[in-house]
């Protein structure tokens, strides 16, 4: 749900990071955070457990520049992947603009992506959304892991209704601007179509 | 789409800043500010040189989503106020509607001061975000009888170009 400010002249939209536990999508923030200018960014913050677990969300204010002349702002925000914190899942998928999928290419987290994006719908649909009718992006992580599934059979069986997708390998950077753009496009051009 | 976007009007935004100058003032407030449920800051007044208002703005809806889920699961219907006390500052946080209210505050002021000021606040808020909706909704409305909408901006939106996406990023 984006936030129109007239006063400010501002556009803010929320994306959510989605996906299966250990996927990346931690790793997707840090990297926009490292290689985004300091003042574009705002600070980065980790509710996460001890062991880097994200626990409740991270979120990462990007302020990228202005459109029309308004300052388009993306708060960009993770869940915790791990099964059992739905209900934060939930609460995080409030208000979302945009959602990227996050799913781990590995052959033994297949069972673990699909029902990520089952849950995804699920919760979506709960609160009124559908994720066809959602700016939505599929980026396949984990390229560089030897039991990397191909992307025709991701795309097989999470993929199934052609969103764009991207390979990705999110510590080295590879595929994650170009994620960020495409959803961040998708974004746009959705308040346009509501305006 | 379950849920409108938020939009704000110059005049709405005046009338809100308005308020919370006043309630800052009355309460002896080091810092007032409004945010939506889904954590993006509306106003901001007081002392926020030093404060990362985006970063509070994000975990503060985190705070009242978090409780508001607890809320749920005892059968209530939300815990409209949260109240964090600390050793120099105290944060007051209350929910009104889809907005959430935030009060930081030291000795200088109290907590009693504080909530008693903010019921005020809060009903003068609810009055002007309620226009807030009705003029979005006016505006989104086919125009046929007119009413009584005076000075609808025209979404300057409608005309993005893949080019103007394309700069962002440049
Ligand atoms: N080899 C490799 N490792 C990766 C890749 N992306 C992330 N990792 C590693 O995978 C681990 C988990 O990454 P996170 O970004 O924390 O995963 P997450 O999706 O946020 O996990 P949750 O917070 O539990 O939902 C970390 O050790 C990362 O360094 C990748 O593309 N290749
Ligand atoms: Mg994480």
């Amino acid at each position: 749900m984006s936030f129109i400010n007239y006063s400010a002249r501002e556009i803010n939209c929320k994306i959510v990071f989605y996906g299966p536990g250990l996927g990346g999508k931690t790793t997707n923030l840090q990297y926009i955070y490292k290689k985004t200018n300091p003042e574009s960014k705002g600070k980065m913050i980790s509710l996460a457990t001890e062991s880097e677990r994200t626990l409740f969300f991270d979120f990462l204010p990007l302020a990228l520049g202005t459109i029309k002349g308004f300052k388009v702002r993306f708060h960009l925000y993770t869940v915790p992947g791990q099964v059992f914190y739905d209900a934060s899942r939930k609460l995080i998928l409030k208000g979302v603009d945009g959602v990227v999928f996050v799913a781990d290419s590995q052959a033994e987290r297949l069972e673990a992506n699909i029902e990520s994006v089952e849950n995804l719908r699920k919760n979506l649909q709960e609160q009124g959304y559908s994720l066809d009718g959602l700016p939505f992006v599929v980026q396949y992580n984990k390229r560089d892991l030897p039991s990397a599934v191909s992307v025709e059979e991701l795309n097989q069986t999470l993929n199934p209704k052609g969103a764009p997708f991207f390979e990705a390998v999110a510590p080295q950077g590879r595929g994650v601007f170009e994620t960020l753009k495409e959803i961040a496009k998708q974004v746009i051009l959705q308040i346009k179509k509501g305006s | 789409m379950p849920d409108p976007g938020l939009i704000m009007y110059e005049e709405e935004f005046k009338q809100i800043d308005a308020e919370l100058h006043r309630l800052h003032q009355q309460a002896n407030a080091k810092v007032a500010f409004l945010v939506d449920k889904n954590g993006q800051l509306i106003a901001s007044v007081g002392e926020t040189e030093n404060l990362d208002t985006t970063s509070l703005a994000s975990l503060t809806a985190g705070n009242i989503a978090a409780t508001g889920g607890m809320a749920k699961l005892l059968g209530e219907k939300d815990f409209s106020v949260l109240f964090h006390e600390g050793e120099r500052d105290n944060i007051h946080i209350s929910l009104i509607g889809r907005v959430i209210l935030v009060v930081i505050f030291d000795q200088r002021s109290s907590l009693g001061l504080v909530r008693l000021r903010v019921k005020k606040s809060a009903e003068m808020l609810a009055q002007i975000l309620q226009r807030i909706l009705q003029k979005v909704e006016q505006t989104k409305a086919p125009s046929g009888a007119g009413g009584p909408g005076k000075e609808q901006p025209k979404s300057p939106f409608a005309e993005i170009t893949e080019d103007d996406i394309e700069k962002l990023f440049g």
